[in-house]
This record gives C-alpha cells, sequence and structure tokens, in this order.
C-alpha cells in the first residue's frame, strides 16, 4: 500500500507533446479511476507510473519516493492489462506464480499464495489448465491473480474489462471492487466506461487531451463538474446543453434565458458572466420533470419516447429549434407529438462560458 | 441445397489434391531417379534414364554402387563433419541470431534503426563477391590452440562454423516473428520484475517453436549444402564436408553414375532425418502454444 503522487508530469513523442503537465495525488488505499475519451493519454499516463514508459518531465513518487528512473519491477507495482497478458505456454498456476518464481520464492510460499489467489478470484478448479482452454473472463482473472499475489504497493489495470461481453463485465466489476474492499491496496484504474468510474471509484480523474480536466469524488463530478467537458462526460443519457443569453448578472446570481426558457435565475458562484454573454446551460435529463399542462420554464413538444425499461428517454424538439432529452419514470406516459412544458430545479442546473464550446471542438 | 454444397466441397477438396500430388510427383521424381539408380549397375542406369524405366527398380539390382562408393571415399567421416559443421552452426545460430533479434525487438538503444538497417543491406552482397577477402582474413586469425597461441584458420572445423553463425536473413525471420508476438507479454515480465535473460528463455523463446523450425531448416540446407567454401578453406581429408566429397566421384573421365546416386542417397539421410525431426517439433510447439 501507497501513496502515488505526480507532478506536472509530461510526455511528448517526438515533438508531440500527449501528456501535458498532469498533477494527481492517490492517497494510500485509494481506487483512483482515469477516465476520458479515446487518446487522451489514459494508458500513457498509466504505463508511467508502471515504468514502462519513460517520463519526458516532472516527478512522480510512489510511497514518498521519486521513481522517474526505476526499472518497472523497482516500483512495487502489479498491472494487468486488456488483452490479459498471460503466457500462453504455461499453466494457470504457473501463469499466477510467475512473479514469485522470478523473485525465488520458496516452493511453500508459491503454493499457499496461489492457492490464497485462487480462493478469492474462484479459480482453483482452473489451476492447471492453460490459457487457450479458459474464457475470457477466466483469463482476466489469472491476470489479476498473477497481480496479486506479489503483494503489490500499487496495482494498475488498463481497461481491464474491455474485452468482455457486458454481463461478464459487472460481474467483474464487483470482483474487483471486492477485490479493492478485501486488499486495501491503492489501486488505479484506466477505463472509458463511465459506469465503472462512477461505480469503483474513490476519486474520478477525468483526462482530456493529455490534461486533467477535473479530480473528484464520482459524486462531485457528478453533481459539480467544473467544466463542459466533465459536464458532458459523466452521466447517461448525457447533460443536455442550451444555448442562452445572460439577462442580467449581479455577482453570483444570474438571469438567463432563450426563445424557448423563460428567464431564469441561477448561481454561478465565482464566475464572470456579464448581461450580453452567451452561455451554456446545462441540465441533466433526470432533473428534467415534463408535464402536459404546458406549464414549465421550457416549451416543447415530443417528438420520441424510448423505454428502457427502468426509465423513459424522451426526445423533446424546443421552440427554438434545438433539441432536449428528458429521463422519467418508466410509469409515465408521454405520447408523440404532444405539446409539454418542462419544469427543474434551477439549483441543479450548471452554467458555463460559450467559450468553452469552442475548447471543445478540439 | 445441402448436396450442392456438399458436391462443391468435394470438387474442390479434389482439386486441391490434384494440385498437391502433382507438385509431389514433381519434387519426388528426382529423389526416386537417385535412389532407383543407386541400386543400377552404371551402364544400365544411362540406357534406363532414356524411358520411364529410370523411376523403376528394375533389372539388375544390387547394393554394389553402395560398397563401391564406400570404397573410393571416407564417406562416413565426410558425412560425421557435414553433421558435426552443421549441427553446431545451426544450434549457435538460432542461439545468436533470436539473441540479436531480440535485442532489436524488445530492448530500446540507440542506433538500434540504423544497424538494423545495415545488418539488412548485408542480405543484398553476394557471398561469392567476399569470398577472396574472407579467405584470407580466416588465413590471419588468431586462435588459441593446443600449442598455444598460433595464427590461421584454414584446414579446422572453426572455420567451417564460426563465420557461418549469425546471419542477417535469420537475425530477420526472428525479429519478424518477435514483433508479431503480443506485447503485453513482454511488458508484463518486465512489471513482473522478470530480467531480459528470463524473458528471453522463460517466455520469448517457448513462444517461438515455429521461427526456430523454420530458421533452423534454412540454415541446416544452407550449411549441409556449402561446397565452395570449404572447398578453398579445407584441405584436409579428415574435415571435409560431403558436398566437397562428392568430387571424389565426379573428379573422373569416367564419371561413376552409380557410385555418385549411392554416394548423394547416402548423404540425403541426415536431412530427411533432420526434416522429419523438425515437423513433430514445429506442430508441437503449434499445438500448445496456440502461436502460429
Ligand atoms: N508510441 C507512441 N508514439 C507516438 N504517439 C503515441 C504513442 N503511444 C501513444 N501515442 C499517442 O498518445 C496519445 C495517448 O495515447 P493513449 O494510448 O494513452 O490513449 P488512451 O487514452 O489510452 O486511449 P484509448 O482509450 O483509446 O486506449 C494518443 O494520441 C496516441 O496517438
Ligand atoms: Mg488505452
Amino acid at each position: 500500500m501507497a501513496t502515488v503522487r505526480l507532478r506536472d508530469v509530461r510526455k511528448s513523442y517526438g515533438s508531440v507533446e500527449v501528456i501535458k503537465g498532469v498533477d494527481i495525488d492517490i492517497e494510500d488505499g485509494e481506487f483512483v479511476v482515469f477516465v476520458g475519451p479515446s487518446g487522451c493519454g489514459k494508458s500513457t499516463l498509466l504505463r508511467m507510473i508502471a515504468g514502462l514508459e519513460d517520463i519526458s518531465d516532472g516527478t512522480l513518487e510512489i510511497d514518498g519516493q521519486v521513481v522517474n528512473d526505476l526499472e518497472p519491477k523497482q516500483r512495487g507495482i502489479a498491472m494487468v492489462f486488456q488483452t490479459y497478458a498471460i503466457f500462453p505456454h504455461m499453466t494457470v498456476r504457473e501463469n499466477v506464480a510467475f512473479g514469485l518464481t522470478i523473485a525465488g520464492a520458496s516452493k511453500e510460499e508459491k503454493e499457499r499464495k496461489v492457492a490464497e489467489a485462487a480462493r478469492v478470484l474462484q479459480m482453483e478448479h482452473l489451476l492447471d489448465r492453460r490459457p487457450s482452454q479458459l474464457s475470457g473472463g477466466q483469463r482476466q482473472r489469472v491476470a489479476i491473480g498473477r497481480a496479486i499475489v506479489r503483494d503489490p504497493k500499487v496495482f494498475l489495470f488498463d481497461e481491464p474489462l474491455s474485452n468482455l461481453d457486458a454481463a461478464l463485465r459487472m460481474n467483474m466489476r464487483m470482483e474487483i471492487g471486492k477485490l479493492h474492499q478485501d486488499l486495501k491496496a491503492s489501486m488505479i484504474y484506466v477505463t472509458h466506461d463511465q459506469v465503472e468510474a462512477m461505480t469503483l471509484a474513490d476519486k474520478i480523474v477525468v483526462l482530456k487531451g493529455g490534461k486533467v480536466m477535473q479530480v473528484g469524488t464520482p459524486m462531485e463530478l457528478y453533481h459539480n463538474p467544473a467544466n463542459l467537458f466533465v459536464a458532458g462526460f459523466l452521466g447517461a443519457p448525457s447533460m443536455n446543453f442550451l444555448q442562452v443569453d445572460v439577462k442580467e448578472a449581479a455577482g453570483d446570481r444570474v438571469v438567463v434565458g432563450n426563445g424557448a426558457l423563460d428567464p431564469l435565475q441561477i448561481s454561478a458562484e465565482g464566475s464572470s458572466f456579464r448581461a450580453g454573454d452567451r452561455a451554456i446551460l446545462g441540465v441533466r435529463p433526470q432533473y428534467l420533470d415534463p408535464s402536459e399542462d404546458a406549464a414549465g420554464m421550457l416549451h416543447g413538444q415530443v417528438e420520441l419516447t424510448e423505454r428502457l425499461g427502468s426509465e423513459t428517454v424522451v426526445d423533446i424538439g424546443l421552440r427554438d429549434g434545438s433539441s432536449i432529452i428528458a429521463a422519467i419514470s418508466e410509469d409515465r406516459v408521454l405520447k408523440a407529438g404532444s405539446n409539454i412544458g418542462l419544469t427543474f430545479d434551477a439549483t441543479k442546473a450548471h452554467l458555463f462560458p460559450h467559450e468553452e464550446i469552442r475548447e471543445e471542438a478540439h | 441445397m445441402a448436396t450442392v454444397t456438399s458436391d462443391n466441397r468435394g470438387l474442390r477438396l479434389w482439386t486441391r489434391y490434384a494440385v498437391l500430388i502433382l507438385v509431389a510427383v514433381i519434387f519426388v521424381f528426382p529423389l526416386l531417379f537417385m535412389v532407383m539408380s543407386s541400386f543400377k549397375p552404371s551402364t544400365q542406369l544411362l540406357l534406363d534414364s532414356k524411358s520411364l524405366r529410370a523411376f523403376l527398380p528394375v533389372g539388375d539390382l544390387s547394393l554394389q554402387n553402395y560398397t563401391d562408393a564406400f570404397i573410393r571415399a571416407p564417406i562416413g567421416v565426410f558425412v560425421f563433419n557435414s553433421v558435426l559443421v552443421t549441427g553446431v552452426t545451426v544450434v549457435l545460430c538460432l542461439f545468436v541470431c533470436s539473441l540479436a533479434a531480440f535485442a532489436f525487438v524488445f530492448i530500446d538503444w540507440s542506433g538500434k534503426a540504423v544497424i538494423f538497417s545495415v545488418l539488412l543491406a548485408t542480405l543484398i552482397i553476394p557471398y561469392e563477391t567476399i569470398f577472396i577477402p574472407l579467405l584470407l582474413m580466416a588465413s590471419q586469425l588468431p586462435w588459441i590452440g593446443a600449442d598455444g597461441f598460433e595464427l590461421g584458420w584454414l584446414n579446422t572445423y572453426r572455420v567451417q562454423i564460426v563465420p557461418f553463425i549469425a546471419d542477417a536473413l535469420s537475425i530477420f525471420l526472428f525479429v519478424q516473428f518477435f514483433k508479431d508476438l503480443p506485447k503485453e507479454l513482454i511488458e508484463a515480465c518486465r512489471v513482473e520484475g522478470a530480467s531480459w535473460w528470463t524473458i528471453y528463455r522463460k517466455v520469448v523463446m517457448p513462444l517461438s517453436g515455429p521461427v526456430i523450425a523454420t530458421a533452423a531448416i534454412l540454415k541446416f540446407l544452407f550449411m549441409y549444402n556449402q561446397f565452395l567454401w570449404p572447398l578453398m578453406v579445407v584441405q584436409e581429408e579428415s574435415i571435409r564436408p560431403v558436398m566437397v566429397g562428392l568430387g571424389y566421384f565426379t573428379d573422373q573421365l569416367n564419371v561413376p553414375w552409380g557410385e555418385v546416386m549411392a554416394y548423394l542417397t547416402i548423404i540425403t539421410v541426415p536431412v530427411l532425418a533432420f526434416y522429419l525431426a523438425l515437423q513433430r517439433v514445429f506442430i508441437a510447439s503449434v499445438a500448445s502454444t496456440g502461436v502460429k
């Protein structure tokens, strides 16, 4: 168990900088998830922590020691790869014991630790098989087994579940969560699946283009996204964004509106909106409450409803030509074509500067 | 519907077999001719060669050619020399070339790309063009022998082995194969704390059965067929290889063709044995690792 600290960590391939100054603090025993779109540098960052990629600039500390120039094996980490990376010519037992064999562990110690790992991962019956005789989920279990027998200080996972089908993925996700509770080790987990991020993480690091967009607990990020990117990235269906005009601004109190939205006062702490600015209003679909009595802050027409079982997603065309999505409970029925009004709690809406739209474009 | 498909498949299978059989026949006929002729007296052999009888065990068959061949040349010595030189070279080549390829593929070091291109460039230099310089070099190379320091490698086993241990083609074969191994496997090893040597020995080589077999066969054939180099660097009969030994039969006014065929048949046996052994290894390794 250990802390991990990244200070202004950078990585360049030739003249292309792919990690552009990242600061992250990971506490002892914390489960930290790196999320972000494809190509944002999640894997690169993880591999830098593992020691598989050089760190171009900045410092990386594990357990209080700067490890920039240490070999992977000296860093006390274990890694689980997306493609499992278990050795096809060895049995499961040999695979799990690989790190111990290299470290010169005694036969008894190997047997004990392998048995322990097999018990935790429920794969005692697989120990004498070869990887080619295992399913994807079982292979990933072997890879995790190989990681836990060495009691590493930090576990690194690079999209460990993305090669599995949906049902198995959920299963393994829960097992990894349980594993973290049992081992209480520091874990860093890379994924682009926001459900994995939300469910597993003590702390989420949202990355984009090699930069940290926001760090926080899943709920902090969900309820208080620091910017448009984080707001749109987390949550499903994703947050609605409405282009609005700032009508009045006085300190933290801002009044916004547009063709479809009646003037609405919301609080935007620490922002510098001025009357006449354009802004983006973000509202999660779950917080929109449509009703057919046409009273409400937003007005539009139901275009499509999708019943997902647990909830119903409604596509609504607004008066100003834009559209918006509402998620309502499954027992409510809204007919396509009907005119409706939408209300929402202004304290649960977020206001972002309009410039961020352009930043999003690249 | 079903019958159409199965007919189609049957037809395709037939054509495939027909083609394979034809190819096999084309390859087998010369061998058949060699083996059959080795049992025939030279006069009959020459007559038979004008008809299909050349491939058939007909006429006056005996082992006379074999006895005569053994009298004419120390065949046992030649075969021993060739098997020794070839075997040692193949083993050392597999080791050295796979290590080199390992360094090219898995380890980062500066100048790697340049050195690899230079290495590949040596492939286009015909072996014959560097013969004379090589010969001069071999005659001057130092060695610590039984009587201490000496100069010159001529007339030794080592001069037939050492120059051929490393070659660009074998390294290239290994490099191509290593590149296709999942790089996560190597990274997992590094994270687990394996040294390069352990990774090479415990992971990379066990997964490389197919390329080991391929490189071994190519090297074996090349070494076993060596003629010009040993002809130049080896004068002593006791260390001559088989191909140079062929001269004992063909450097005549009247070539004893029956004996030539007997000699060729004998020296083909180690090649066949080698092929069969490697085929087993090859199939076993593909089956056990799932790496093709
Ligand atoms: N060896 C390399 N040479 C040059 N550029 C690289 C190299 N490896 C990665 N990159 C670049 O670095 C960026 C980050 O890659 P990385 O693999 O970390 O993304 P990621 O966030 O893991 O994406 P994904 O979700 O698709 O796995 C990408 O733009 C990629 O093109
Ligand atoms: Mg990745």
